[in-house]
């Protein structure tokens, strides 16, 4: 449990500094402050244990399905982490109360910061792969806005999205990555990953899943080619740099290559490629760093140098490489955040970053210049400080590498050179800033000292880097070796720190390092008028070039494949439907299955003959639009009647009635649209769409005709034995339908509801042109209502209600029921205001349709409800037999209710969107 | 009687597929109503085929599939109230941007447009 508050204390009280902020800059500082403190006293108090090689794991239920559970565990390595990350954030969060202008927010960079503390304490003490990798995209995101910052300025948030692409990419690759080492594990937990060492690199995958995982760590711990990110990271206030990207978030790709050590490492590939990246990126980014001008900016290309030489540690993973790395990364922390503060003072007292500005600044702040120097000495690897320690550590682990075989004598060489450069810009840092002659006029002269508060923690610091380097055993020995065992994932040779290790060839190494950088810091002059002439080259442009591009090319694409043409969508989609049938039939080795036909009935194939006939000749005549109209309207009578004769009442009376509904619609609309299709389309656009059309459909009927002649196994059974019993009804159809799958009638009639009101909704504030004749010229006749028709339809009104009641009552036990009832109620209210008109249905019926439909929605879903009160669930039905006198014994079944919700509401849509569109027929409009 | 469904079925998606194909909303509304009905019969037909077999207890000896045909019933309805909300639409399109092109651009009236 005190595990859990460690990771989480800081984000619970994230949400103090933000919201007292008025309180004042050092009330924001305490209480930002609390929660990094009580996190480091629970740490500590692991500490006595996990010196001793005690590992302590918690495990809380997350998500078991998935294997996300919240599991943590305190060993040498993360605890050295979860450590780091605390102390230094103290020192931050102290060290930018100072530093932070009077106009920029406070309360959010701290609450900013606290946020990152969770993220990045969550990454190092979870034991679960999966939960390690939400905290790890928590500290892209939280990184992201504390780089973006002052978001005012375009270079932060050009950085910050930068950052945020690269480490957000890197965290897929890595997600990726995690799965498929859960997956050869067989779990999730890191305590059984490691366990699994011998089975993941015997893995097929392992080289994938390697090079994934890697990716992400190397996106994040700025390795070559994903470095460029970091240096325009730097845009962001120099508390964060110091914080994120010296001593914490960078370190998170180190840190998984440390934590998975132990699972992924110890094959030749490992060694190659971490190596290799490792050495590249060390060197490259120290000659960049050797060129910069920018004080942070040197400072950052130096961290990617460092993390670089760190990784290539970790891929060397001899026993002295892994302690060596464990050690710099304890080191570079030290020494870097001290030089990223130093940097941040200069910055702060003199207005300026810039090398080729800063002069002598020892005479305005000799406090500052001696500690900076000191941590460049460090950071050089000069003798007596502990970057030394490190340095000669490395210097001697890169010497034999079996792995290259004979091309190891590169890697020490490459490591000697990149050594010497570091040299030359730790120098360069420290005496040009602070040396070098006379001040030169700065934004803000004369610069004063900063005040001794501000300075503290770069002075703890700068100590700690001296003590260690005197006295690294005692002081940190006993913890490293534990650490080099979690890391190695055996108890190996103990290893004891000293400074003086003989005459041998690390020490010439380091000797030439530091000599040849202080040659070369003579002749920086020409050195940098070398650089000068060189072509300028920024990241930041050719990304964000590169993503401009790229957004260039999608859009090109997409504007190629969406040109606005809906034909062409459909023509897309129809082909792709085709392609995808064609795939599945191509499985079948015979289109005919194995059940015998049904014979062939006499009036069905009559039926399928005139159905084909009149689909060939809707098509054939659409041009003509009312005729082809009226021969669709024979196919719709032809399904009913097939509908019928196999065996489906209820499908027969529906599409009848809804056939008769249709027609009647697209005649409406007919009235209002041109009476002629003109003939545009291509000779070539026909026979694309023939063969199109052609395609698909033959390639329907044969999926069809597959399926039929092949056995089935339905599920209805199940509604066939229990509609009687437990229905309490005759009809199946209507008994699933009110009943059993009550509730997906319930959606059904929300979506006619919803479409009613859709159409309610387009058909408002329309105003079509009322044509004045036909199409051939004619006026309209001056009758429009025949007295004979609208006389009949009077008098059918009564005889339809009457049919449409019986139909609705017996629909439980015959065919019948809502739908149908509720399509022939309908049927007969059209017929009155096709016959006499929309202003005669209106004097007589003050039908607020919009309003019933809500009523028959609201019915149905109480009488679903009306369930909840006899603690059953939703739209349970019941029934009961009353006996009546003359009447006699009938059913009263609370599905009735519900079928007379789907009646209203199949009664209030239908004449809803034939009244209102028949409306527009008149003068009346639908918002009157 | 299982190829003439098969025919039938692919006859009506042929026809509402060429239909919907059609650069004007009324052949469109014309072609989605066919692939409804296309729809509706292969849904319907998946139970299979039976003479004289309403799933209704007692009327029969044997019963067809009562599972698509409730299926089919909605869906029927549900048919209707999706093809008067593309009527609708096409209405809409036609008065607020003055034709009948499913692109909502009268690709003989622009032409002649442009070119004056």
């Amino acid at each position: 449990m005190a595990l859990l508050l460690i990771v989480f204390l800081p984000i619970l009280m994230a949400w103090l500094p933000r919201t007292t902020e008025r309180l004042g800059r050092n009330f924001s500082l305490v209480i930002t402050l609390l929660a990094p403190l009580i996190a480091v006293a629970i740490a500590l108090s692991y500490l006595p244990a996990v010196l001793r090689g005690e590992i302590h794991e918690v495990s809380f239920p997350w998500v078991p399905s998935l294997g996300l559970n919240f599991e943590f565990r305190v060993d040498p390595l993360s605890l050295m982490f979860a450590l780091l990350i605390l102390c230094i954030g103290i020192l931050v969060v102290w060290y930018g109360r100072f530093y932070l202008s009077k106009k920029d927010s406070i309360g959010k960079l701290y609450s900013l910061l606290l946020m990152f503390m969770t993220a990045m304490l969550g990454i190092v003490l979870s034991n679960n792969v999966l939960l390690l990798f939400v905290f790890w995209e928590l500290t892209s995101i939280t990184s992201f806005l504390l780089i973006g910052y002052w978001q005012h300025n375009s270079d932060a948030r050009k950085g910050a999205r930068m950052a945020l692409a690269v480490t957000g990419g890197g965290g897929l690759a890595l997600l990726a990555g995690l799965i498929m080492l859960a997956h050869m594990a067989g779990s999730y937990t890191l305590t059984d990953i490691f366990a699994a060492h011998e089975a993941i690199i015997a893995h097929s995958l392992y080289p994938v899943m390697l090079i994934l995982v890697l990716i992400g760590a190397f996106t994040k711990s700025a390795q070559f080619p994903f470095h460029f990110w970091l240096p325009h990271a730097m845009a962001a206030p120099t508390p964060v740099s110091a914080y994120l990207h010296s001593a914490t978030m960078v370190k998170a790709g180190i840190f998984l290559l440390a934590r998975l050590h132990p699972a992924i490492a110890g094959t030749d590939m490992w060694v190659l490629v971490v190596t290799s990246i490792g050495l590249i990126t060390m060197t490259f980014a120290a000659v960049m760093a050797m060129f910069k001008h920018d004080l942070k900016g040197l400072l950052a290309y130096s961290t990617v140098s460092h993390l670089g030489l760190i990784t290539m540690l970790f891929g060397i993973s001899t026993e002295l490489a892994v302690l060596a790395g464990i050690f710099h990364i304890l080191n570079h922390a030290a020494f870097k955040a001290s030089l990223f503060m130093a940097a941040g003072i200069v910055d702060h007292e003199t207005g300026t970053r810039d090398l080729r500005v800063l002069r002598g600044m020892y005479k305005y702040m000799p406090l500052t210049a001696v500690l900076s120097v000191l941590a460049a000495a460090a950071m050089a690897g000069v003798p007596f400080f502990n970057g030394f320690l490190s340095k000669e550590m490395m210097l001697t682990a890169v010497l034999d590498i079996p792995a290259f075989g004979a091309f190891a004598w590169i890697v020490p060489v490459v490591a000697s050179i990149a050594a010497l450069f570091s040299v030359y810009y730790s120098t360069r840092f420290a005496h040009n800033t602070f040396f070098a002659g006379e001040a030169k006029k700065t934004p803000t002269f004369p610069p004063h000292a900063p005040s001794k508060l501000m300075v503290a923690p770069i002075m703890l610091m700068v100590t700690l880097c001296v003590g260690v380097g005197l006295f690294a055993q005692p002081l940190v020995g006993a913890y490293i070796n534990a650490a080099g065992t979690t890391v190695l994932g055996y108890a190996q040779e103990p290893y004891s720190i000293y400074i003086w290790h003989g005459f041998n060839l690390p020490l010439l190494m380091s000797a030439i390092a530091l000599i040849g950088g202080v040659a070369l810091y003579t002749r920086k002059e020409q050195l940098l008028n070398w650089y000068k002439k060189r072509k300028p080259f920024n990241e930041l442009y050719m990304f964000e070039g590169g993503v401009t591009q790229f957004m260039g090319w999608t859009t090109r694409f997409t504007n190629g494949l969406e040109n606005g043409s809906l034909q062409r969508y459909i023509a897309f989609i129809v082909a792709l439907m085709v392609l995808m049938l064609l795939q599945a039939l191509m499985q079948l080795s015979s289109l005919t299955g194995s059940v015998s036909l049904t014979p062939v009935d006499t009036v069905a194939a009559v039926a399928i003959v005139v159905l084909i006939v009149a689909a060939f000749g809707t098509v054939a005549i659409h041009h003509h639009r009312f005729g082809a109209l009226l021969i669709l309207s024979v196919v719709g009578l032809m399904v009913s009647i097939l509908f019928a004769r196999f065996s489906a009442p209820d499908l027969a009376m529906t599409q009848l009635s809804v056939e008769v509904v249709t027609i009647v619609l697209l005649m409406l609309a007919l009235y209002f649209l041109p009476q002629d299709t003109p003939n545009e389309s291509s000779k070539r656009r026909v026979w694309r769409d023939v063969s199109i059309a052609g395609f698909a459909g033959i390639a329907v009927g044969a999926v069809a005709y597959a399926i039929l002649t092949r056995p089935v196994q339905p599920i209805s059974d199940y509604f066939l034995a229990n509609s009687k019993p437990e229905g309490g009804g005759y009809n199946v159809v209507n008994v699933i339908l009110v009943d059993f799958r009550g509730f997906d009638t319930f959606g059904e009639i929300v979506v006619l509801a919803i479409a009613g009101i859709g159409i309610a909704t387009l058909l408002r504030n329309l105003y079509l042109p009322l044509p004045l004749t036909d199409n051939q010229g004619r006026a309209w006749d001056k009758v429009p209502h025949p007295p004979l028709l609208s006389m009949m339809a009077r008098m059918l009104l009564p005889l339809a209600l009457m049919v449409s009641a019986y139909i609705f009552l017996r629909g439980h036990n015959a065919p019948g029921g809502g739908f149908i009832a509720g399509l022939i109620t309908s049927i007969a209210l059209i017929l009155q205001y096709v016959a006499s008109g929309v202003s005669y249905v209106r004097e007589r019926f003050q039908f607020n349709y919009p309003n019933w439909l809500a009523i028959g929605v609201l019915i149905a879903g109480l009488t679903g409800i009306g369930s909840w009160y006899f603690d059953h669930p939703f739209l349970t039905s019941t029934f009961e037999y009353l006996t009546w006198p003359v009447v006699g014994t009938f059913e009263v079944s609370s599905a009735l209710p519900f079928d007379l919700g789907v009646f209203l509401t199949v009664v209030a849509t239908t004449l809803l969107i034939l009244a209102y569109i028949g409306k527009l027929t008149t003068t009346a409009r639908v918002d009157d | 009687m299982e190829i003439l469904i098969a025919i039938v079925i692919a006859v009506l998606t042929g026809t509402g597929l060429y239909l919907m194909l059609r650069s004007r909303t009324f052949p469109v509304v014309m072609g989605l109503t066919l692939l409804t009905y296309a729809v509706n019969l292969f849904l319907f037909a998946m139970g299979r085929i039976q003479y004289n077999a309403p799933p209704v207890i007692n009327m029969s000896d044997t019963y067809s599939d009562p599972l698509p045909q409730a299926l089919v019933l909605t869906a029927i309805v549900i048919g209707f109230a999706m093809t008067a909300f593309v009527v609708v639409l096409a209405l809409r399109a036609r008065a607020d941007l003055g034709n009948d092109h499913v692109d909502g651009k009268d690709s003989v009236e622009d032409v002649k447009e442009a070119n004056r």
